[in-house]
């Protein structure tokens, strides 16, 4: 992700959504958000085309404000822990 | 947990009440683990020692959890769109029929159908009712035969056997020992009286995919109808109505990480499929199934449909992954464990596995803090092996210790290994107080003892 969008800007997305996907408050969301995201990244780098750089971009920053909603959702309706968070 | 302040002197209890949740847990830690060490010699036996919480979800063929993608979709439907997506007097009405505009756009992209040929229904269920009920009662006057397998899901063998009631010809294919038809016992069943020939592509239980494009081809070719039950395929494993020569297809959208109580069913509209409605009223979605379309939860498929495509190549190789990583550490440790179905032919988030001289049921229940069924949802209350591992000819106590290990996207590697820990440890409990496991060990071959009967 070079030219179509500042690095910055995509560190700075990356950053947020990490961020807000620590907030889930179950388990397996949050695993898997934060999984999903690091891969999605990951794969993304390797893309040259500015606009799929660009689509994919947007994506991200959809998926931030859908994480950021869900987040507040989950929060509402929380269960008893997983027993494996209690192991540690 | 409470059993374990129950063993406590009451004074100690009296400290613990007055204490916080977090000290509690810590104090029970502590107190379990100087009890291990006392009990060195009931540890292999005990169940004492479990963790507390909720159990790790494990049970993907029976349903998934909403995605929040999914759920961020629908609420907007549940909240602000009320309007009835048939109303075509008022905004109320578009609105909401856009909303199901698009998820029948969403889902006929998935599968590569066009949006006109989707109909929305209350799931698979139903999708698999009308396919069945409905071709073989148009098409009733001149043909009345239909084929299907023996591991077919109950609701298409209900349907098959309230049709012979009704004076229909079925055959049941049986299966192979790993699960997969042959295609020239298909082809021989098959007469110029069939109708229909309904096979699942993903079987709910073993996991095992069918060679559907085969099937569907031998079915073209004869001009026969062929529907698939894809309610464990769809969204997990590529799929393509046209070039598998599939003409009626049953999704599910509680399989996939949408609501529940939504599905659809996919109707090809050349060469025409007809079919008899089940349910009668005011004629929606052409006609096939009456009933207001539920437009959140039609919205919630929709988006999971498009997200499975999205995520399809990605979560099949994390499913591979966790799956490989269960089955070598089971492998490893446990000797006598048999994968029912094919290992090849078959989806890797549903493992099935059977621990010789280990009864099913005890070892579900003693892997309490792991949700696991022994078979499909439906036929759990029942302690009747299943249907589905008797026709690929599992012996009877084999079929007794069978369990699903259905993985999902929400799957992580540490539950993985948590269960796959937990499962050692408890078959390696329960063989320990067999008398059978230990009539293995001395090398004695249970199938030729002459068990008195009485």
């Amino acid at each position: 992700m070079a030219s179509a969008i500042p690095k910055i800007q995509v560190l700075s997305l990356y950053k947020s959504l990490m961020k807000e996907s620590k907030k889930f408050s179950n388990y397996n969301f949050r695993l898997y958000a934060l999984r999903r995201i690091r891969d999605a990244f990951k794969e993304s780098k390797l893309l040259t085309d500015p606009k799929l750089i660009k689509k994919e971009f947007e994506y991200g920053k959809q998926n931030l404000e859908i994480i950021q909603r869900q987040v507040v959702v989950g929060n509402m309706y929380q269960t008893e822990k997983l027993v494996i968070e209690n192991v540690r | 947990m409470f059993r374990v302040i129950k063993n406590l002197p009451p004074v100690l209890c009296k400290h613990l009440l007055q204490r916080s949740v977090h000290q509690e847990n810590a104090i029970l830690m502590f107190v379990q683990t100087k009890n291990l060490q006392t009990d060195s010699a009931n540890e292999r036996f005990s169940l004492k020692h479990e963790e507390v919480g909720r159990p790790l979800y494990f049970d993907a063929q029976a349903t998934t959890p909403i995605d929040p993608r999914v759920l961020d979709a629908m609420l907007p439907y549940l909240v602000s769109y009320h309007g009835n997506p048939h109303s075509r007097t008022h905004a109320y009405g578009w609105e909401s029929e856009a909303g199901v505009e698009k998820a029948r756009e969403q889902v006929a992209n998935l599968i590569g159908a066009d949006p006109k040929e989707i109909i929305f229904t209350s799931g698979a269920t139903e999708s698999n009712n009308i396919s069945v009920k409905g071709v073989a009662h148009f098409y009733a006057p001149r043909k009345k035969h239909i084929v299907t397998t023996q591991i077919e899901h109950k609701c298409v063998l209900d349907s098959c056997r309230a049709l012979e009631g009704e004076g229909f010809k079925i055959t049941y294919l049986p299966v192979g020992a790993n699960g997969i038809i042959c295609l020239q016992e298909l082809e021989k069943a098959l007469t110029p009286e069939t109708s229909l020939v309904s096979i699942m592509t993903i079987n709910n239980e073993i996991g095992v995919q069918q060679p559907v494009t085969e099937i569907g081809a031998i079915c073209k070719s004869k001009k026969i109808f062929f529907h698939t039950d894809a309610a464990q395929a769809v969204g997990k494993i590529p799929l393509d109505v046209n070039s598998m020569y599939i003409d009626l297809m049953s999704i599910s959208g509680h399989k996939i990480y949408g609501p529940k109580g939504v599905g659809a069913l996919y109707i090809r509209r050349r060469p025409r499929v007809r079919v008899e409605p089940i349910q009668s009223g005011g004629g929606q979605e052409r006609g096939m199934r009456s009933g207001t379309v539920p437009t959140p939860l039609v919205v919630g498929l929709g988006a999971a449909c498009e997200l499975a495509q999205r995520e399809m190549a990605y979560d099949h190789a994390w499913m591979e992954k966790l799956a490989n990583r269960f089955l070598d550490k089971i492998y490893t440790k446990l000797t006598h464990v048999i994968r029912n179905g094919d290992p090849k032919q078959t989806y890797p988030g549903c493992v099935n596995l059977s621990f010789a001289y280990v009864e099913g049921e005890s070892l579900l229940m003693a892997l309490k803090d792991v949700a696991l069924s022994s078979g499909s949802a439906c036929t759990s209350a029942s302690l009747e092996p299943s249907y589905v591992l008797r026709a690929i000819g599992t012996d009877e106590d084999l079929a007794h210790s069978s369990i699903r290990f259905g993985l999902g996207r929400f799957t992580t590697i540490e539950e993985v290994d948590y269960t796959a820990e937990k499962t050692i440890r408890h078959v390696e409990r329960l063989r320990e107080m067999s008398p059978l496991w230990e009539m293995v060990q001395e090398g004695v071959d249970i199938k030729t003892i002459q068990w008195s009967q009485h």
